[in-house]
């Protein structure tokens, strides 16, 4: 078997609009619609979540500029497209002004590991961004599930346990997840080497 | 156990871009400091969104005329832009999504925050995408973008480029790049190439003229290969049943 190595990746720059959410930046005549932007049919069974945030830079302001792309499980913890049309993929730019972007999903259910173990309801992030050389891979878990996330073998990789916060999103009075991405700083978000 | 897909080989990092590359200034703020935590993939990036060719329109492939009025054309230099979407174990990836994006044959982006004084093209939008057949073939038609300063140092330039975005079969393979042209001068000033630690790694990112897929009296072409991240064999991975 031949070895070729992955093609070096490039930064998605300031107009990665252009190319991945056209309609979001006013190109409305190419394609009918942006790709990612609605994750769920009426038919999908499970509990229906939205999921806001920002990607924050190291002086602790929001990328304007930043896409956010989630890929999860579908409520019995399955991936890919299933009869009711759920995609678990979703695709959303940070608004222009305030750096914020939402998801309308539905909640995963746990998902089978090698170990044997579930791993704990998730949702994996894919950031990338002008300034951002490489897309960043990162996780959301759901604050209610504290007894799962001790048993998840992902987390278990973790070694400073404080910083598994950084993963942890919350539930705010609006009934929405709220979770906040920080590239630097003391918030660090914990990004994985996949 | 019959299943012959290991995890997902580790990434080489001699031969991508580090978070943290000074000369690129925006990598300054926008770079994680703390190491990243190693995750030997599993199901979660292992599997990835399912695209469909059926959700592409026509003319998708074509940005000399996807955005043209009708009977109109973007100006420029054609070109074909085309090549193989492989993993690194060699094997074509079928049904790959790619997209595109460009500036205009005078460098400037049909974009808003775009500061250029180069003109807009009013038949040219710059965006376009195409799906892998079932070797692993794609091809897109286009004009040259053109090169384009930009503010970073005092005087930089970007090489003429095509940005490309290209889904594979799973997450982990999840790509973005850009492809330069032959003989551009620039390529080897730009502080976002030079962010790639390895000389190999990045004149793959260089497309060659192909004077073998020129269309006569028509369009010229350029080859670009992509290489998606590859699994191991394995013939006993240790999975639960049903995996
Ligand atoms: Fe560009």
């Amino acid at each position: 078997m031949s070895k070729l190595f992955e093609s070096a990746s490039q930064t998605a720059g300031p107009y990665v609009h252009i190319g991945c959410v056209p309609n979001f930046c006013g190109i409305s005549d190419v394609y009918p619609n942006d790709l990612g932007e609605r994750m769920v049919t009426d038919a999908a069974p499970g509990e229906r979540i939205s999921i806001t945030g920002a990607v924050f830079d190291g002086t602790g302001a929001p990328l304007k500029d930043v896409l956010v792309e989630i890929w999860q499980a579908n409520s019995d913890g399955h991936y890919g497209n299933d009869a009711s049309g759920f995609t678990g993929w979703g695709r959303q730019a940070g608004h222009g002004e305030t750096g914020t972007w939402q998801f309308d999903t539905i909640k995963p259910g746990p998902v089978a590991h090698a170990s044997g173990h579930l791993m704990a309801p998730h949702i994996t992030f894919w950031i990338v961004a002008r300034g951002i050389n490489i897309g960043l891979h990162t996780r959301m878990y759901f604050p209610e599930d504290a007894a799962a996330h001790a048993d998840d073998p992902v987390l278990a990789r973790i070694e400073d346990k404080s910083r598994i916060a950084t993963l942890l999103a919350s539930r705010a009075d609006d009934g929405m997840y709220h979770f906040n991405i920080h590239l630097q700083g003391p918030q660090e978000t914990v990004f994985f080497d996949v | 156990m019959t299943d012959t897909k290991g995890g997902y080989m580790a990434r080489d990092w001699t031969r991508q871009p580090p978070a943290l590359t000074p000369r690129y200034k925006t990598s300054l703020t926008r770079s994680p400091r703390l190491a990243k935590i190693s995750l030997p993939s599993t199901l979660s990036e292992e599997t990835g969104p399912v695209f469909d060719q059926n959700m592409l329109g026509p003319l998708d492939n074509d940005l000399i005329t996807n955005f043209a009025a009708p009977g109109e054309m973007a100006l420029g230099p054609r070109i074909i832009v085309h090549g193989h979407v492989l993993d690194e174990t060699g094997r074509g990836v079928p049904n790959a999504l790619i997209e595109v994006w460009q500036a205009n044959a005078g460098g400037r982006y049909r974009h808003k925050n775009e500061g250029y004084l180069a003109p807009l093209d009013p038949h040219f939008g710059g965006c376009g995408r195409v799906m892998t057949d079932e070797q692993g073939h794609y091809s897109f038609r286009t004009v040259k973008p053109g090169p384009y300063p930009w503010p970073n140092g005092v005087n930089d330039w970007r090489p003429a480029h095509i940005h490309f975005s290209v889904f594979g079969q799973s997450f982990a393979q999840r790509l973005i790049t850009q492809m330069y042209f032959e003989g551009d001068p620039l390529i080897w000033r730009c502080p976002i190439v030079a962010a790639i630690p390895d000389r190999d790694a990045t004149e793959r990112l260089i497309a060659p003229l192909d004077m073998q897929h020129t269309i006569p009296m028509d369009a010229q072409a350029y080859r670009f290969d992509i290489v998606l991240r590859g699994r191991r064999a394995s013939y006993f991975e240790n999975r639960p049943e049903g995996m």
